[in-house]
């Protein structure tokens, strides 16, 4: 630690804090364009000049503070200590000189640009620049450029902080972003002006101080200070983000990241931001039956009768399966529902997967999320973190960027990073030569395991290979537990925590899709294949595979109508909160199972959500942790070994469940630009074939 | 300056010669194989050599041989003026412009190009020909300069420039240096002082004695 004034405070800093960093330890407030936390930095706005004192004495020359360290400053000299002065006249001169340049080329479209209202430039220029303009000259103007469906590109804007280029090249892992030409003629640009292909490319919008990167689909859609703004969590993937919903009335018009350093730091994949526009369309606004094979738009009470009617038979003849965007609220009035009728046949995992029922360690990423920084190697098994979880993908690739050295057994496909393929099925998990050493002498090993491992006819022999594997590579230790799940939809863990399985004797999702039910219940269940027989009756959102097979239709809400629960991978319990009201007659989803209930004579024993969440976790006590998630605990008690069950293994390679990233679930494929995106990318990947 | 862009006609496809090749693996082979994108640059330079121009498929063959970004190689290309980014003549003259050369008549090198080959970066009709304004090219003494090709021609008049170029039409070689006959740079009319030529044969020389040295056996 280093001792240093900042305009007269004394701080104590660590010796390789930026002077930037210094200064705002001390509380000092340091306007900047270029530097950013997460960002190499690039020291080409001069926006943080500071004044820099040594013996009293200060320097010819203002100083960047963004890219200079503390301990990089001449050693204190006659008795004083370094001083950084934040807030002489020098400095204020510097800044306001700084501001006048960046300002001889930055048009004055305040009023028709999208970044108006929420533009470091515009708040920074107000703070430090002059009141007007002594700039006669002409400005110069920089021809438009395409970045792909998702990012509007105002290049006149620009002022050439290369954050967006530093972000692709570094977080994002797709150095396709470059600055082409230079001083006055530099521009940023793509090469030949091709889509961003990154999953993260959206946030370079955030990144931009102006208003040169803006939102395309948002594009003059509302100003921040008309959005009502919610706190609430992602739902598009099972990290289960921390996002900000920006709604005006009916409509949610955006959706932006918060900063969560535990999971998302402060990026957010493309779908999560952009999938929005799908929450109002296809959407089931009012109960439908189906009268003489045709769906016909009914009353709450004759839809919630004729779902009472079909599933009175109860007992073995009837089941429920969750999907992959369910609540847990949802989840447990199903489960209390069905178990009050008497039906063992509840299952929360549509994808097949064989997980569950021991230990929660054996499901979830126990290694924690922030926990990948600290990682020095990692086997993925089975997964494709780039579209199964694109920001946790961009922590693996921070991990290796520091050194992490990364395996794949499964699909080899462009993650971002380099790593060693070691093969494309269950039988490489034995062939790991060189690897097994790697992870054994590590110190921070990590076992990743997805979805394209365990959702298969013998994904339980499988989880049991991993978890011998696991346990014969030492990746469990004392305070660290390197077995991790890679969940792809947002309601599963919740659902294994709730024990949303089949109870003694009961049947799984794959058995009760194959028919023989009388009566089968689905919770938003789109991507799975649905019985022939027996009556379905859906609870959902959008008008997509479900509804289609759907007997009774009872609509419910999406995740920014409702406040709810969700699990992410890490077992990190969330809520999620209302930001617009449901659609039309739709109810939320807890209540529509209520209802069902009352109307069935079979009263849940809770009214409100109060109660049901104090019912959760009373029956489940690892509810009642919101944001914590369990990580190592336990870890010394926990074997992976026993996971899984014993069996045969076949030879076919791991796919991945995700084959579309952007049309995963019923929002998505609901949504515009997703639909856009989709196409741009199947586009890509054909060009790249032929 | 001005904003510089990929030519708007690209040839189907670009190969290293073997000739260039064999420089370009000289190149890399200067660099570890981690860093070899270090010699982007001289690569580039070899293209331009073997093409005459930097085209669209050679700045992706130099990504791909040296496992760089495509957009990293379009940087360097438009970030430096050297690099032609459009088809130049088979003798590319490139005037400068700048104080010293202006003021010693490159205005009239400037016209004679406009007339006898056309617009600033354009080719002449006969594909010879191409020109372009430059920057301080760093021969000020023997201003006005033109660079042709790899090579200096300085003290030039229109006059010299017409010859140069005429001779350049016929096939014949032109020297490079002074259109005047001066010796690199010294003054008009021939050195006036220094002129002894035993202060060049050595014999003033006289012995020095360095301090602290052994003593010579």
């Amino acid at each position: 630690m280093t001792k240093i004034l900042v305009d007269g405070a004394e701080v104590d800093v660590p010796p390789e804090y930026t002077l930037l960093q210094a200064c705002e330890a001390a509380g000092a407030e340091i306007p900047r364009f270029c530097y950013h936390e997460r960002l190499s930095i690039a020291g080409n706005c001069r926006m943080c000049l500071i004044e820099v004192k040594v013996g009293g004495k200060s320097g010819p020359k203002p100083v960047a503070s963004c890219a200079q360290q503390v301990k990089d400053l001449p050693p204190a000299r006659d008795n004083m200590l370094n001083e950084l002065v934040t807030k002489s006249a020098t400095v204020a001169k510097a800044r306001n000189g700084v501001m006048e340049f960046l300002l001889i080329n930055h048009p004055l479209d305040c009023p028709i640009c999208d970044q108006g209202g929420e533009c470091d430039l515009q708040d920074q220029a107000v703070a430090y620049g002059r009141s007007g303009s002594r700039f006669e000259e002409n400005k110069r103007a920089v021809e438009e450029k395409f970045m792909g469906p998702l990012v509007k590109t105002v290049m006149t804007r620009c002022i050439q902080c290369t954050r967006c280029i530093r972000f692709a090249t570094e977080v994002a892992g797709v150095p396709e972003l470059g600055a082409t030409g230079r001083g006055e003629d530099m521009e940023v640009t793509t090469y030949l002006e091709a889509s961003l292909s990154s999953e993260l490319s959206a946030n370079v919008i955030d990144l931009c101080p102006v208003g040169a990167l803006t939102s395309k689909p948002y594009a003059f859609n509302a100003r921040p200070w008309e959005l009502t703004k919610t706190e609430s969590v992602d739902v598009m993937d099972a990290l289960g983000s921390a996002i900000r919903v920006d709604a005006r009335g009916e409509a949610v018009l955006r959706v932006l990241p918060r900063v969560n350093d535990e999971i998302n730091e402060e990026w957010i994949s493309d779908k999560t931001r952009y999938a929005e526009d799908g929450l109002s369309r296809q959407r089931l606004d009012r109960p439908y039956v189906r009268v003489n094979g045709k769906l016909r738009a009914a009353s709450w009470d004759e839809a919630l009768q004729a779902a009472a009617r079909a599933l009175a038979v109860g007992g073995d003849r009837i089941g429920a399966i969750a999907g992959d965007l369910a609540c847990a609220e949802s989840m447990k009035a199903t489960l209390d529902l069905f178990r009050v009728l008497g039906s063992a046949n509840t299952d929360c995992r549509p994808d097949g997967a064989k997980l569950g029922g021991g230990a929660r360690q054996g499901y979830l990423f126990n290694s924690t999320i922030a926990g990948i920084d600290d990682a020095d190697a990692i086997l993925l098994v089975g997964t494709n973190p780039r579209v199964e979880a694109p920001v946790l993908n961009a922590r693996i690739r921070k991990a290796w960027l520091r050194g992490a050295e990364v395996a794949v057994i499964g699909e080899a496909t462009d993650l971002t990073y380099r790593y060693a393929h070691i093969g494309a099925g269950p039988q490489s998990l034995g062939q790991l030569g060189a690897v097994a050493e790697l992870l054994k002498n590590a110190q921070r090993p990590m076992i990743i395991v997805g979805q394209g491992a365990l959702a298969r006819p013998d994904g339980a022999q499988v989880l049991r290979a991993v978890g011998r594997l696991a346990a014969q590579l030492g990746v469990v230790r004392e305070a660290w537990n390197g077995f991790n799940v890679l969940h792809t939809a947002a309601a599963r863990v919740g659902g294994l925590d709730l024990g949303f399985l089949p109870a003694q004797g009961g049947k799984s999702a794959e058995e009760m899709s194959q028919g023989g039910l009388d009566a089968l219940l689905l919770l938003g269940v789109d991507e799975a294949p649905l019985p022939s027989t027996g009556t379905v009756i859906y609870v959902g959102t959008h008008g997509d595979a479900g509804a289609h097979r759907a007997d009774i239709i009872l609509p419910g809400v999406a995740y920014t109508e409702k406040d709810a629960t969700w699990v992410n991978t890490e077992g990190r319990v969330q809520y999620g909160r209302r930001a617009t009201f449901p659609k039309g007659d739709a109810k939320e989803d807890w209540t529509i199972l209520r209802a069902l209930s009352a109307v069935m004579g079979k009263t849940l024993p809770y009214d409100s959500l109060a109660q049901l969440r104090a019912k959760m976790i009373a029956d489940h006590p690892s509810f009642g942790q919101v944001d914590y998630a369990p990580g190592a605990a336990d870890a010394t008690r926990f074997d992976p070994a026993q996971l899984g069950a014993d069996g045969s293994i076949s030879n076919e390679p791991f796919r991945s469940p995700i084959t579309d990233f952007y049309l995963t679930n019923p929002i998505a494929r609901a949504s515009v630009t997703m639909a856009e995106c989709s196409r741009l990318k199947r586009g890509a990947e054909r060009v790249a074939a032929e | 300056m001005s904003v510089r862009r990929l030519a708007a006609e690209q040839p189907e496809r670009f190969a290293f010669t073997p000739a260039t090749m064999e420089q370009v693996r000289w190149w890399v082979a200067k660099y570890p194989p981690d860093r070899k994108q270090s010699a982007v640059i001289p690569i580039m330079w070899l293209v331009q050599k073997q093409e005459g121009w930097v085209s669209e498929p050679a700045i992706q063959a130099i990504a791909e041989l040296l496992e760089m970004p495509k957009i990293r190689v379009l940087e360097v290309a438009t970030f430096y003026t050297m690099f032609h980014l459009a088809p130049v003549g088979k003798h590319h003259l490139q005037v400068c412009g700048t104080t010293p050369c202006m003021l010693r008549g490159a205005e009239e090198l400037k016209d004679v190009c406009k007339r006898r080959i056309g617009e600033k970066h354009a080719v002449s009709a006969d594909g010879l020909f191409s020109w372009e304004e430059v920057e301080c090219v760093g021969a000020c003494v023997n201003a006005p300069v033109v660079a042709i090709d790899d090579y200096y021609h300085e003290d030039l008049s229109a006059e010299a420039l017409e010859t140069l170029m005429d001779k350049l039409a016929r096939g014949e070689a032109i020297s490079p240096g002074s259109a005047r006959g001066r010796q690199t740079s010294e003054p008009e009319g021939g050195t006036a002082v220094l002129s002894d030529p035993s202060l060049y044969d050595g014999s003033l020389a006289r012995l020095v004695k360095l301090p602290g040295l052994p003593e010579k056996a």
